[in-house]
């Protein structure tokens, strides 16, 4: 076959694309424009509230520049995890900014949509089923966790990619999506190996992470063949190493080896990847094994209640090595007034604040510490009022030794207090097993 | 003695998935890489103590060769992001891992 050319023009959308990469990338011809618009690792919060961790003013300036390439050369767009999160609010966002720029640039294109939600009564009968099993942790999934999640995707494969292609899609707008599917779905479909396919897809959903120098937002090229893929930043000024390109297979991965998708997992044992030039790296010997049983990975959160914060610091020696006695003083004078029904957590920078139980440095004496006092609770006026106690009680609460009688306390801000909003948690990582990786993914034709 | 971290490129922590923490030793070149592992200077044992963690959460230490690395990879105490977190991107907790001394003759 023909080689074919898939230009990632960034690794996420809303992180910006270099001008001069989009244009030197499209200078090759892509056959498609392919992008990963999501992540977990923003953490729970996006999901589960149904809104983007990236800029709507950012991402319509990636997008626009996406969409009038696509209309330039005629080539399609397959955005998977759309939004973020990948939920249907987080599809109607980016679906929201993709409609206003056609407006705005006259452009009409046939548009899938493809949900990634999942139907907790489908969920709760394959709970019943023991079609679910945990990922990466051993909490085993109940109906009750499935019925307390505030949203459940699941992560696509190619398949739903695939069928959007076939209904003549131009540009595929995809809710929780695998990224590399998004990237190998058009070779794929094109009858070029899946594991190749997808392990350059892999590579290219970070967009310019694995071309040095790694910094800022950029474009990264594909072009795979029968035997084999090579991967080039269009950027002149980055380049793709045999390093840099194998040690973006370790990043954000437990195993380097295998990359699971819903249909099989690609194998990387033997893999290899040899200097194309100075610039781009072959790679080849990358396998697809495909699954006995296909699995869905599953990703859920849960509301855990309402966070309030405020953030100060202590200069004071004497407070500083009385910290623990003064801070269970404070719990205890909170607990006085709000016995139960909330949680008090105290983040203390220049001790442990960013490894927590994890670091292994005690007994260290900071000259000042920043203090986080947060509390959570099921609504947001408890939440506000013990974290209102909690921060004035700590301001003005006596420890041994105290000189400094005026305030415990330096805040930075007025107002102190800080309502950040819902929490919420992981409930959900696991995999279900399906018998047709592509049918829980609805794909709906609009025009726009 | 030479810590990792003077051994190394990268050390680097990050997520991989909520659930899972993962860290990268990236060596310079091909030597480094294959004197780090011969040394055998990580089991789970030791990592497990770096991280005040219980052996059984070091889920695995990989060898990779064509990056020149090592992989180590932690079930985290908690998912990302939940109530009393520290680090929601697990970005850094390399630390531990990077201060660790190790035997590394310098005439080798």
């Amino acid at each position: 076959m023909n080689p074919m050319t898939v230009l990632a023009p960034l690794g996420m959308l809303g992180y910006g694309i270099p001008a001069r990469s989009m244009e030197r990338g499209l200078a090759r011809d892509p056959a498609v424009l392919a992008l990963d618009a999501g992540s977990t690792d923003p953490g729970p919060y996006y999901l589960g509230a149904g809104v983007p961790f990236v800029n709507r003013r950012a991402a319509k300036k990636d997008l626009v520049m996406i969409l009038d390439a696509a209309r330039a050369r005629g080539i399609p767009v397959l955005i998977g995890s759309a939004g973020g999160g990948g939920g249907r609010p987080h599809v109607e966002w980016t679906l929201d900014l993709y409609r206003e720029l056609c407006r705005e640039r006259g452009y009409r294109f046939r548009t899938a949509v493809i949900d990634a939600e999942v139907d907790r009564a489908w969920l709760r009968a394959q709970v019943a089923a023991g079609r679910v099993r945990p990922l990466d942790h051993d909490r085993a999934l109940t109906g009750p966790d499935v019925d307390a999640a505030a949203r459940i995707v699941a992560q696509m494969g190619v398949e739903p990619f695939l069928a959007a292609l076939d209904a003549g899609a131009e540009v595929v707008i995809a809710g929780r999506a695998c990224d590399a599917a998004v990237i190998a779905a058009l070779p794929i479909r094109a009858g070029f190996d899946p594991g190749l396919a997808l392990h350059m897809g892999k590579i290219l959903e970070c967009g310019g992470a694995a071309a040095y120098p790694r910094h800022g937002s950029d474009s990264l090229l594909g072009v795979i063949e029968d035997d084999a893929f090579t991967v080039e930043p269009p950027n002149p000024d980055k380049v793709c190493t045999v390093a840099s390109v194998a040690a973006h297979s370790l990043y954000e991965r437990a195993n380097p080896y295998e990359l699971h998708l819903p249909h099989g997992h690609i194998d990387l044992k033997a893999t290899r990847f040899e200097a194309a030039g100075a610039r781009a790296v072959r790679v080849s010997g990358t396998r697809f094994v495909p699954a006995a049983t296909p699995t869905l990975k599953l990703e859920g959160v849960a509301r855990v209640g309402f966070r309030t914060l405020a953030i100060a610091g202590v200069r004071e020696p004497q407070l500083i090595a009385n910290l623990d006695a003064y801070l269970a003083n404070v719990r205890t004078r909170v607990a006085d007034t709000y016995p139960d029904g909330y949680r008090l957590m105290f983040h203390v920078y220049g001790r442990d604040g960013v490894m927590g139980p994890l670091e292994p440095v005690r007994g260290s004496h900071p000259h000042e510490i920043g203090l986080i006092i947060e509390v959570i609770a099921d609504d947001a006026e408890t939440s506000a009022a013990v974290l209102a106690l909690a921060r004035s009680v700590a301001l003005h609460v006596t420890y041994p030794g105290r000189k400094a009688i005026a305030g415990n306390l330096a805040f930075p801000f007025s107002p102190s207090d800080l309502r950040a909003g819902e929490a919420y948690e992981f409930t959900i990582h696991h995999l279900v097993a399906v018998d047709d990786p592509g049918a829980l993914f609805r794909v709906e034709m609009i025009e726009v | 003695m030479r810590t990792i971290g003077e051994i190394a490129t990268f050390v680097t922590s990050k997520n991989a998935g909520p659930f899972l923490l993962t860290l990268d030793i990236v060596f310079p070149d091909e030597a480094t890489y294959h004197r780090f592992v011969a040394g055998r200077p990580l089991d789970r044992a030791t990592v497990a103590r770096l991280y005040g963690l219980s052996p059984d959460d070091v889920v695995d230490i990989i060898e990779f060769e064509p990056a020149f690395a090592v992989k180590i990879t932690l079930r985290r105490p908690w998912a990302s992001g939940a109530v009393g977190e520290t680090d929601v991107y697990g970005a850094q907790q390399h630390v531990p891992l990077a201060r660790h001394a190790i035997e590394w003759p310098e005439t080798a």
